[in-house]
Formats: structure tokens, sequence, C-alpha cells
């Protein structure tokens, strides 16, 4: 399936390869490098790309092109998604995925690559099973074996692959045995210029946290599992019980993995938790524009909207832009004509809004285009669908392990259309 | 050696010196970090490493194993080192070392050197290592083994290669059979002449039970002997039960598969659709509507049913939609695109809608397939359109695919809110595929032309020159369809040949002027005018369009306009494009009379003004659906090298009783019936069947491996398959008739004196004269086992024991009932023994007994407590008070005391037990204690054990017992199987995985001891 493995970085450099079958020439990134060119943007790289011999499938994380080399029809979803788990493990093991990181810990890239891919199919991708065979390097075991001189030899060879639950590494152990899960959501929203919502949809997700010791077995139930009609699951999760009692039940990884995520649509009411107002006008004939924006917050039950940053691509006709924000700072890139306002938190008492001129381009007509405004913020304690986790219950062990549950509501991508 | 790897992206070596890892650099001499590789510097680190190869120990050895692959990775040459690495890793014993990393560090460096420099005969000479590697105890080494051996590319090793894996197909270890299904491709592409003997061992894998193995092997199947359809039909069933338990990549690679696969043998669930007229396909022809009639009313005749093994398929597949992995996801919603009844397919779209949430490059894939999907059914997506609105963030190969799906879902109802949206683009994002959209849109829906090309004259404006002439080429196609109306749109467009440059909008705008220069009888001429003026400038597809105007004013308009012909055809004449001469040659030869002309001047005029028609904007998705969807080759819309095509419907349905799991030859001459045969519902009662009894090994095959490691583990599970061939030869009797012979069986056996309500309790089923006797006269009282719950010293004087009496607990039929005897040895009287403060885990509860008034010095009382425990063994903590003291007790219940006996047939119990497969299955081997040989002593130590009742049982090899839990009501089955000299197979299916797994280490005590 998977032939080879290209990366290649920002600046066009195959920095590494790695092949299952056979050599295939580098090269072959030639018609990556190709596309790459055509595309004004580096993510307009299409996905898919049709050589002679060769198809390349490639995605882009971290500023970092991974190019699989396929000979033969096999689904693209398919490599995709694996390249995609390929970047999540890297990260999971060196924090980053960054091409020094990469670098720096290439024994273990190709001892990972070496052990989720066998002849070109996966073998191995749960990131339990991946620990337990390969161990991640950590700063502690590094100074360790560099003080003593030695290395991790005698370690029992994993019995990996034999358990039953072949997500969750067997003999695990922790003197605290702790269970966090977070509740985050974000909202994806289209505002037109009136303020009324075109769209506007919450994807949430359930990350967990879970460091206990043994089987644990635990479900987990919510007061309004209704909001949860369009799911997707980890393989822990049993599928016939939340069918049948809208209870999420599961022998959890060890460690940090992703529970579920949900998606709940436009068509139930989505609560808007801000709102903008803006001005932004651009006269003919006159070399100066208004600029005036105001935010505020609207249906965040009592919560502080934070962190709150504003982004507009502002037409290219804009030379400079001089404003004054009444809290907060911005920044006007007169290159890319991006401007950014960092507000912080919105103080409902006083609403933060950023007003004054933006100079054009002397001559130029009237920009025909009006900025779309990207709004960014973080809500703490709140999932703005209502969702609220029940209880966590733990059977198949006997300690009492510590709970914990967060909620955070973010924005996603949230745009306000041009005014008119 | 040619190629270095690495060598571009690290330019100077000195670059990698960071990127050993740091703890292999402290413990060497510093020359890694500097190498400049020059010559004595690498030899010097060279010689380090092949004395740290030299070195006994294993720590070391490692060392310079990673600090090779770190050279290779940097592209340095490191191939001198072979030698000493075969020597003396190699040639160690691998099971010595036990760090994986070891072993994968030297895996990679081997697989390496036969990847990039074809060493083959180098990578000979440890081919003894792997041998020996393939008969170690650990798993991992002996997958390791193979791998590395399947990998080496040599003819001369083909043979034992093939004896790897045919050893490894009967391994113990799934994971180690999981290898072996991955090293069939890699011999097969080596020597494709062992097809045959491969394909006998993938058979082998096929009927393998586990889920790790059936994906991997379905890969191998496809990639050796894909034509073999016929090995998939034992398998069908199976493969459809296993799915939701495999892991993500086999469920994409067995859900095509199946696909595939029930194309060539299911028939198509909407052919009789048709014939009712309720939804049809709107972008049906007459032609296609008479035939699919002529099948429908075939298909009157008969009415359709579906396969039953088909809605299997539907119904496994569908929970994956829910899916984390959106690669399955894809696989599912093909399947159901190609496979379902039109009514079902609709719930696939929410879960393709949810992708659109995933990273790019997994939208663009789906909304490549939702673009397909939408063309044939409009209707699935359209609650979804908002979906696919676009955001200005979108990269635009997504916009582009959005555009193309909100124009498919266009139609007579949503238009208006379509169009606003894509006003709104206009406005701010690549405008010309707008364009193409409203154009589309306005071909496909009549109702809007009007505005939508008032939309694109608007366009016309815009300052944009790509827009204006998409606009154009759009805005021709349009007019194409009712020219007599637009003549003022068509004066606006002439007057934009002064400015428009992009070729195909100028080309367009003379085309059209051409066609209805009769609507514009006085610009028509002044454009011809100009054109001629800068004819030698132009583009050639604008030079043909204006030989072309020419041609058509000079028969319309002659009086005119025949000068400035003539120029432009001499113009034409001498161009350099020899298409452009051809063109004008031929045209002048048509429209000029000379006296030489032939028949065909005389229709010159019909020729150029015949009506031409208008032309369909279609989108290029259409047809695409040929290619199975979510494949490469319905992305590229092109054959990918290795695509298979989707097979058609069948005509008529191919014997479907090839996928009954075959019983035993013996068995069937005594004349079985299948339930198929009979008429039975097969959808409630096949697929459990077929777990039970399916996967026979073929004789043949077991009887030839000749494993020494895994004869063990053969031999045991080929006895353990004759018993479930007889089991399912009594399946498929008649129930009476099977009945009867239980019977006959039950009586014919030595009546035990412990197995006596068995039998009676059978009888009594049997002529349903009585109900079932209620359970706890199953459940032998003698085998109570007591516990203490408090000791007389640190009860000072007061004892308490309790036991679990295994009667229903009356107040709440969820609790499990404690039995508490209550023991005063003081010589006073306790008063008010009662108890307070519970103590209990979330969900737990208790039903405290009544408080015991008073307990005389010397007296025994008794009392009985509830206690709910969630199916867990979590203790129950409590204080137990008197008039004077507290004392802090607790109860923790053993697992086998938190189910109640239930009776099942063996039928219902084969049923269930079919249901509890995969993962909530749990087999162990076991040598009996010599106590517990026969039947009475392992049914005695089983019920002490755990609360279970006997289920009749057929086989006298075998004792199966039920129960539930007392909370959630899950079903708990024990399966003892005996064989000879006191070996026997537990098994316990368990909904509850913990429980299964505590109570298989209970019952191993108890049968062990």
């Amino acid at each position: 399936m998977i032939h080879s493995l290209f990366l290649v970085n920002a600046s066009g450099d195959i920095f590494l390869e790695k092949h299952w079958k056979s050599v295939v020439s580098r090269s072959v990134c030639d018609y990556f490098f190709e596309a790459q060119e055509r595309a004004t943007e580096p993510e307009n790289v299409p996905p898919v790309i049709s050589t002679p011999h060769h198809y390349l499938i490639s995605v882009l994380r971290h500023r970092i092109y991974f190019v699989a080399v396929i000979q033969s029809e096999v689904p693209p979803l398919f490599v995709i998604e694996f390249l995609h788990r390929v970047v999540d493990t890297f990260q999971d093991y060196f924090g980053v995925c960054t091409e020094a990181a990469i670098k720096d810990n290439v024994v273990v890239v190709y001892e990972l690559l070496e052990e989720m891919l066998d002849n070109g199919f996966p073998l191995a991708t749960e990131s339990n099973i991946l620990k337990e065979l390969i161990k991640p390097p950590t700063i502690l075991r590094t100074m360790v074996n560099t003080i003593t001189g030695s290395t991790n030899v005698g370690e029992q060879l994993p019995t990996g692959q034999l358990s039953v639950v072949p997500w969750r590494r067997t003999g695990v152990k922790y003197t605290n045995n702790e269970a966090y899960f977070d509740v985050v959501e974000e909202i994806d929203a289209i505002i037109d210029k009136s303020g009324s919502t075109i769209t506007a949809e919450i994807q949430g997700v359930i990350d967990a946290c879970v460091k206990l010791t043994g089987m644990p077995d635990l479900t987990l139930s919510f007061m309004n599992p209704r909001l949860l009609d369009d799911v997707s699951f980890h393989p822990c999760v049993r599928f016939k019980r939340w069918e049948a009692e809208r209870i999420l039940s599961f022998i959890p990884p060890d460690g940090n993995f992703r529970l579920l995520s949900y998606h709940v649509s436009s068509q139930n009411l989505v609560a808007i938790p801000v709102y903008v107002k803006h001005n932004i006008t651009f006269r003919e004939g006159s070399s100066q524009g208004r600029f005036d924006l105001t935010l505020g917050p609207k249906q965040t039950m009592g919560k502080a909207v934070e962190s709150v940053l504003v982004s507009s691509q502002l037409p290219r006709g804009v030379l400079n832009a001089s404003l004054n924000p009444s809290q907060g700072t911005y920044t006007f890139d007169p290159v890319t004509k991006l401007l950014t306002w960092d507000v912080g938190k919105i103080n409902p008492q006083k609403l933060p809004s950023l007003k004054g001129t933006m100079s054009l381009q002397a001559g130029a007509s009237k920009p025909d285009e009006n900025p779309t405004i990207n709004i960014q913020f973080k809500i703490q304690q709140m999932a703005i669908s209502g969702l609220k986790v029940n209880r966590l219950d733990m059977y198949g062990e006997k300690y009492k392990p510590f709970k914990g549950i967060k909620y955070m509501t973010k924005a996603g991508k949230f745009q306000d259309l041009p005014t008119q | 050696p040619s190629i270095h790897p690495f060598s571009s992206a690290y330019p100077g070596p000195g670059r990698g010196g960071s990127s050993l890892s740091k703890d292999a650099q402290t413990s060497l001499s510093p020359d890694t970090s500097s190498s400049s590789s020059g010559g004595i510097f690498s030899s010097l680190r060279h010689d380090d490493l092949k004395e740290m190869l030299d070195s006994n120990k294993d720590s070391l050895k490692l060392e310079a194993m990673k600090r090779i692959v770190a050279m290779i990775a940097r592209g340095k040459n490191a191939s001198d080192l072979f030698p000493a690495v075969v020597k003396n890793v190699a040639c160690k014993n691998i099971e010595v070392c036990n760090e994986y990393s070891f072993i994968l560090c030297f895996l990679f460096y081997l697989l390496h050197f036969i990847i990039y420099f074809e060493q083959q005969d180098l990578a000979l000479l440890s081919i003894s290592t792997f041998q020996r590697g393939l008969k170690d105890p650990n798993q991992l080494i002996r997958a390791s083994a193979l791998r590395v051996l399947s990998s080496i590319r040599v003819t001369i090793i083909v043979p034992i290669m093939m004896l790897a894996i045919k050893e490894a197909a009967s391994d113990m270890s799934p994971y180690v059979r999981k290898t072996a299904a991955h090293a069939i491709p890699k011999l097969y592409s080596l020597d494709p002449e062992q097809k045959d003997q491969l394909i006998e061992v993938i058979e082998k894998l096929l009927a393998d039970k586990t889920t790790l193995v059936a994906g991997s092997v379905v890969m191998a199947f496809e990639e050796v002997c894909l034509e073999r359809i016929d090995l998939i039909h034992k398998n069908y069933r199976k493969l459809c039960n296993l799915l939701i338990d495999v892991e993500e990549w086999g469920q994409v690679v067995i859900i095509n598969m199946l696909t595939r696969y029930a194309r060539t043998q299911f028939l198509n669930p909407n052919i009789n659709k048709t014939f009712y007229g309720s939804d049809e396909d709107e972008d049906e022809d007459e032609e296609e509507k008479e035939k699919k009639a002529e099948v429908a009313a075939m298909a009157k005749r008969k009415p359709y049913v579906m396969d039953p093994d088909h809605r299997l398929l539907l119904r496994n597949t569908k929970p994956l939609l829910q899916s984390r992995n959106a690669a399955v996801v894809m696989a599912v919603a093909q399947l159901y695109f190609h496979l379902a009844p039109k009514a079902e397919v609709g719930v696939i779209a929410k879960a393709l809608v949810r992708l659109l949430r995933s990273h790019s490059e997994v939208q663009y894939v789906v909304l490549q397939n939702v673009a397909t999907m939408t063309i044939k059914r409009r209707g699935m997506f359209e609650p979804y359109l908002k979906s696919f609105y676009i955001r200005s963030t979108d990269p635009t190969q997504i916009k582009v695919l959005k555009l193309e799906v909100l124009t498919n879902l266009a139609n007579e109802t949503n238009i208006s809110t379509i169009l606003r949206e894509f006003q709104t683009y206009i406005k701010s994002m690549d405008k010309d595929f707008v364009a193409q959209a409203i154009g589309r849109c306005a071909t496909n829906i009549g109702e809007v032309r009007d505005t939508c090309l008032n939309g694109l004259v608007q366009l016309l404006s815009n300052r944009d020159e790509l827009v204006v002439a998409e606009s154009v080429v759009v805005i021709k196609k349009l007019l194409q369809m009712q020219p007599e109306k637009h003549s003022d749109i068509i004066k606006h467009m002439a007057k934009l040949t002064d400015n428009i440059q992009v070729p195909m909008a100028r080309a367009s705008i003379l085309w059209l002027i051409g066609e209805y220069c009769e609507h514009v009888p006085k610009i028509a001429p002044d454009v011809l005018r100009k054109m001629a003026k800068s004819f030698t400038n132009e583009e050639d597809i604008v030079k043909l369009q204006i030989i072309n105007l020419a041609a058509k004013l000079y028969l319309t308009n002659s009086k005119q306009t025949k000068l400035l012909t003539q120029y432009v055809l001499n113009l034409a004449k001498y161009d350099q494009n020899y298409d452009i001469r051809d063109r004008a040659r031929f045209i002048r030869q048509l429209i000029v009379p000379t006296e030489k002309s032939g028949a065909l001047s005389k229709y010159a005029k019909k020729l150029f003004l015949a009506l031409k028609p208008a032309p369909v904007l279609e989108s290029t998705f259409k047809d695409r659906d040929h290619f199975q969807l979510g494949s490469l080759s319905h992305l590229l819309n092109a054959k990918a090298g290795g695509y298979q095509e989707l097979p058609d419907w069948p005509e008529a349905a191919p014997d479907p009783s090839v996928r009954n799991v075959e019983v035993k030859e013996s068995v069937r001459a005594v004349g079985t019936v299948t339930y198929r045969d009979t008429g039975a519902p097969w959808a409630l009662q096949g697929p459990q069947k077929l777990e039970g009894s399916s996967c026979p090994r073929s004789d043949s095959a077991s009887g030839s491996e000749g494993s020494s490691s895994s004869e063990g583990s053969g031999s045991g599970s080929r006895s353990e398959e004759t018993e479930e061939g007889s089991e399912s030869e009594e399946k498929e009797e008649d129930k009476e008739e099977k009945d009867k012979k239980k019977k006959k069986k039950e009586f014919k056996k030595p009546v035990q004196e412990s197995e006596r309500w068995q039998t009676l309790l059978f009888v009594k089923l049997v002529n349903n004269a009585l109900p079932p006797p209620s359970p706890q006269t199953i459940a032998p009282s003698s085998a109570l086992k007591t516990y203490e719950l408090l000791h007389r010293i640190t009860g000072e004087g007061l004892s308490v024991e309790y036991c679990f009496s295994r009667q229903p607990f009356s107040p709440d039929a969820n609790m499990v009932a404690v039995q508490m005897e209550f023991t005063n040895n003081t010589t006073s009287d306790t008063k008010n023994l009662h108890m307070e403060e519970v103590k209990l885990q979330s969900g737990m509860r208790v039903k405290e007994f009544p408080e015991i008034e008073l307990l005389p010095a010397g007296e025994t009382a008794t009392a009985v407590m509830g206690i709910d425990f969630c199916d867990s063994t979590q203790a129950a903590n409590f204080q137990l008070c008197t008039n004077t003291r507290k004392f802090f007790v607790s109860i923790q219940p053993p697992v086998g005391e938190l189910m109640r006996p239930v009776f099942l047939t063996e039928n219902e119990f084969k049923k269930e037990q079919g249901q509890l497969m995969g993962m909530n299955e749990i087999t162990e081997k076991l040598t009996l204690g010599v106590k517990c040989r026969n039947e009475h002593a392992i049914v005695q130590r089983v019920t002490a054990a755990a609360n279970l009742s006997r289920v009749p049982c057929g086989s006298d090899k075998e004792c199966r017992f039920a129960g539930r839990t007392v909370t959630s009501g899950s079903l708990v089955l024990v399966t003892v199987a005996t064989r000879d000299e006191g070996a026997a197979q537990l098994m316990v299916n368990c909904e509850k995985m913990v429980i299964g797994t505590m109570l298989v280490k209970d019952i191993l005590l108890a049968l062990t001891q």
C-alpha cells in the first residue's frame, strides 16, 4: 500500500525519507514540488497528485508535508488518515512535531515508522502499544542514562498485542489514580452584516487523561445525552451500550486520548456568546477609510469571555491604519494587510472598541471587497451546547480514583461577514 | 551502494551532530558530533563501532546499533559495518537480549540494507539467526524474525520463507499470525509461482477467528488471489460479525472487499422501486426507465426479498459510521451507497458531513465523494446544505468542491438561498468559480435563469478581468438557450471587446455576435472591422472565431462585409498556424462563389447558420460513480493501477447456500436440514449459528502442519472443532427430534445423584408440564461459604459471620442477599444491633437489615441484608453498632456471587454465546485438579465458585453454565470442555469483560485445586 514516505519542510527540502518495499528515487517528489510552486498558499497543494508511475498523497501538518508514495489503488483517505496518525504519534512522543524534533530523534522516528507499517500496511498504530514497544525519549531518562552510562537494556520484553483490550497496555501502575475529562467545544459560526446567524454549529470533543492502575472499566453518563446525536468514538467505547442506554462504557487506554468527538448541528439552536458591531467604510475618491468596531458579550451565562483576539484581512489598497483601541493592543502588518487586535477579556460594563482611520493608496479606486472579521475567544467552565457530565463510575478495580471534569468553550471558525 | 538517502537534506555531514540520542554521545568518543567524514575520523569511528559490537555488553552493542542507524539516517555509508553487525549481533542469540528496541534497530538495519543496497547475499548470512528466532518463546521475536526473513528478496530462500510462513500461520500468537499474513504478499511478489501454496495459507488464515488477523489476511487475499471469491463464502458471516472489533485499518480493507463481494452475490435492492414510481433518479432517461420497468415487472412476479446475508452486512457496518477514523467512515459510506436500498442510504450523510470538520485533506477527499453522491441522490444531503457554505479560510480546492456540491444541491426551493450565498462569495473570494456555479444553477433550474443572468451581467462590470471573462463564457452558454430576448446583453458584450483581453472570453463574445448577428445588425460589422485591425495580434482561438464571424456576416450581410471578410481571409492565409490557414481556405471555398465551386457552397448558409443546440452545463462529477466511491481511481477520475472494477449486480442471485458453514460430511449424510432449507427465519438465527460453528480448518491443512511449537494448540483447537461440529449437527435438526434424542442421551447415561435435578428438570421442560423450577434449588446449598465479618476478639465478644445465601432478595431484585449470623460470646446481653454510616462506591446501594433489639449472652441470631454491588467487586463499608460500641466492617463479594442463575436451553445458550464473541469471550486452558476429573466434581466446583445454573448439554465432555449479573442482568456463560487426562478448556462469555476475567480466575482456581 504505502511504498515510501518523504518529509518535506516549508522551504522544499526533503529532510527524511523511509522506504518499506523498495527504494523510490526522491526525484518522484519533483512532481510534488511543482504543485507546491503552483499553489499560492501552502495549504493549496492538492492532497493527491498523479505522476506517471506513482501517486503522491500528502498531508500538511506543522508546516511539514508528509508525502506518501503509492503505486496502486488504495483508498486515499486510508493513507491520509494514516499520515495524520503518524503525526499524532510524533507529537505524542516528542511533544512537538517539528523538523528539529524529528531530526533530534531520528532513531526513534525510524523505530516508530518501522513498527507502524509492515510492507506498507499498518501494523501497530495504537499509542499504548507503541509506547510499550518503543520507549518515548524523556529528559529524565536521558539524564539518568548520561550519568550512569547505561541504556534501557534489561527491561522486560513487552507482551504487547496479547491483551484482550488491544488499546490498553497491561500492568499499569500508579500511586495516584486519576481520571480527568475535558469537555472542549468550539463554535463555528458565520454571522452576516445584520448580526443574524447564517450558520452556527458546535464541534465538541471530550479529551481524557486517565491514569488508573490495572484494568479499570469506566462508565460516563450525561445529564443530557440527547444532545449527542452525531458522535464518533474512540474504539474503546462499547457501541451497543451507547445505543441502548446512552452511557459511555469503556476500558480506557492509558494516558491521554480523545474519548469522543461530537457535532451539534445548526438545526439545534446555538447560542452565540459574543456580538460584533462594525462599520468599515471606504469612500470613492477619498484616500481615507473609517474603521469602527465594538465587541460585546451575549448569552454567556455569566461567564467571562477571555483571550479575545480579533483579526481581519484588510483590502489590498489599505496602506496603513491608525486606530485607537479602548483596551488591548493592535497590530497591522502593511505587507500581508492583516489587522490583529488582542483584546483580552471583555468587560461587560465597558465594551472594548477599536476606532480610527485607514489610509488608502492614493488614486486607487475604492476596494470592492469588505474585510471579513475573524474572532477568537475562550470561555472557561462552560460548554456552550449545555452538555453536562452526570457521573463517572469505575468498576473492576478496588481503589478510589480522583476524578475531574473541566468544561471550556472556544471559538472555532467564527466569522463576521463584510458590511455592505 | 549508489543511493545515499539523506544526502541532499544534509549537505554537510557535520550538521547532524545533535540528532543522535544524547545518551549515545556521552558514553562514547566525541567524534560523532564533529565527524567531518574525513578519511581518518570516519575509519576511526567505524573501528570504534566495530569494537563496541565486539564487546560482551548488550548495552554497548545496542549503542553501536543505534549509532549506525543514526548514521544511515543521516545518509552516511555504513555498508562496511554490515559484516561486523551480522557477525556480532545476528549470530548472537536474539533471545538473549531482551530489549525490543535492540531488535528493532537490528531489524531496521537489516531491512535498510536489504532495501537500499540489495546486499541480499550478505543478509543470507544471518538466516540461521532468523530461523532460530522463529522458534523463540517470545511472540515479538518470532514476529520480527519473520518480518526480516520475508523481506529478503533472494529466490533461493523461497522454500525457507514458505515454510516459515506456514509455521507462523498456525502460531499460537495472533500477532505472529498477523505478521504471517503480511509476509504473504511479500513472498508472492518475489515468486508468483508459489501462489497455490500461498492460497492454502490464506484460506487457513481466513478461517482465523481473531480480530487481529482478519484485516491483514484480507489484505493478503486482495493482493494475491482476488479472483478466488469462493474463499470468502465460508468466512463471509464471520467477517461481518467480527468487523466491529477488527482494528481500524483492517476494517477499511474488509469493507471494501465485502462491497465487491456483495455486488457479485446479492441482487440489486433497488430494482423494484422504479416500478412503483416512488422515487426515481432525477436524471434517468426514458430508455433506462423502460429497462428498469422490465426488470421491475420481472421482479413483481418474483418479489424481491433481501438476502439475509446482505442485510447482515448492512447491519453490521452501520455502527462503524461512528468510527473516529475517516477512512472507516468513508468505507462504510461507499458500501451503503453501492449496496443499500435507496431508503437507507440517507444514514451516511450525517457521518460524511461530520468529516467535513476534519483536516483539510480529509475534507478534500470527502467532498469529492459527496459531489458524486449529490448528483445521484440529491435529497440525501439537502438537509445539510449549510454545512457546505464556504468560509473565507478554506483552501481554494475546498472552495471549488463546496461550490460544486452547492450547485448540485440547488433546486427550486433552495435556489434563492443558494444564489444569495453565491452573491456574498462574489464579493470576497475566488470569483471565477462562482460565475461557473451560477451558470450551472441557471441551466438546471429554468425559473431562475433570468435572475442568474442579471447577476452575471452585473459581474461584467467587475474590475477583475478573470471574473468578467468567466462570466462572458457562462453568459454565452446561457444566451444560447434563448437569444431573441437578450439582444441588449449581446450589445453590452460587444462593447466589452474593447477592454477584455482574456482569449476565451473574446472568442466567446465573437461567437455570440456571429451567431446572433441578425439581432445586432448594426454592431456586428463594426466589431468585425475592429477585429480585422487587430487580427494579427490575437490568440489562435480568437482568430478562428474572427474567421467564423466574418463568414457568417458575409452570408447574411455581404454588402457591408465583403471586403472585410476577404481581408481577414487573406490575413489568415498567411498565418503561422496551419489550423487557421486550413480554416481560411476551407471557408473561402465554401462561401465565396467561384466558377468551380461545388455543390456545397449552395448550402453554406445552412451550414453556418444552422440552429445549434444549447450546451448542457454539466458537473464534472457526473457519471463518476462507475468508479467505486472512496477509491483513488474515483478521486482521479481515471483508473489507477490495480483498481478492481465494481462488478454489476447479477441478474439472478448465485446460490446463497455457499455461505452456510459446513458441517461434517458424515453428519450431513444422516440427513440434516439447514435453516434455510426449512425456511426458518434465518436472519434471526443464522449469524449466531455461524459464530459458534464457523471456520472449520480444513483437515488436510491442519494435518500437514509440521510445526513443533504450535502442535499443542493445533491439536487442541482441532478437537474443539470436532465438538463444535457435533453441536451444530444437533442445531440443524428439528427441535422435537433433537429433544427426543437429548432425552435419550440423558437417560442413557448413568444418572448420578448430583445430576438428578438436572435430568428431572430437563424432562419437565420437555414435557412442558411444569414451569422451570426456581433457580435456588439448583444451587447446591452445601456449597455456601461463610466469611467472617467481625472476629470475636476485635468484636469484644461479638462475632459476626456472613454468607451469600443465593436467595433472591425480595425487597429489591437487583440486590445480592447477604445472610449474617451474629453470635454473642460475652456473658452480657447485646442490644440494638444495627448498622450505620454506610460508605459505598457510587452507584451501589444497601438495604439494611432490621435492627436486632436484643441478643442475649451466648445466643445466635441471623439477619439478611441486601447490597447492590453494581456488578463490581467493590466492598461495601459500614459500621456495625451496638448500644455501646461501633465496629467498622466491610463486605466484599467474590465475583461469583454477583450473578444469579438463569435457565437456558441448549439452543438459547448457543445463540447467546454466539452474540458474545470477540472481546467478550475469554478462553483458558487448564489441567483439572486430581479430585475433580469427573463431571460431578466439575459441576460442584463451578457452582460453588459462582452462582450459576447448569445448562443441559448433549455432549458429555462439556459442562455449561449460565447466569445473569444481578444489577445489569448481563449474561454470563461458562463452558468447561474436558479432554483426555485432565486437560480442559474453560470459556467464559460475558458482556462485562471485567466480570468475565475475574470469573475465569476464580473458576480456574476452583477447578485446579
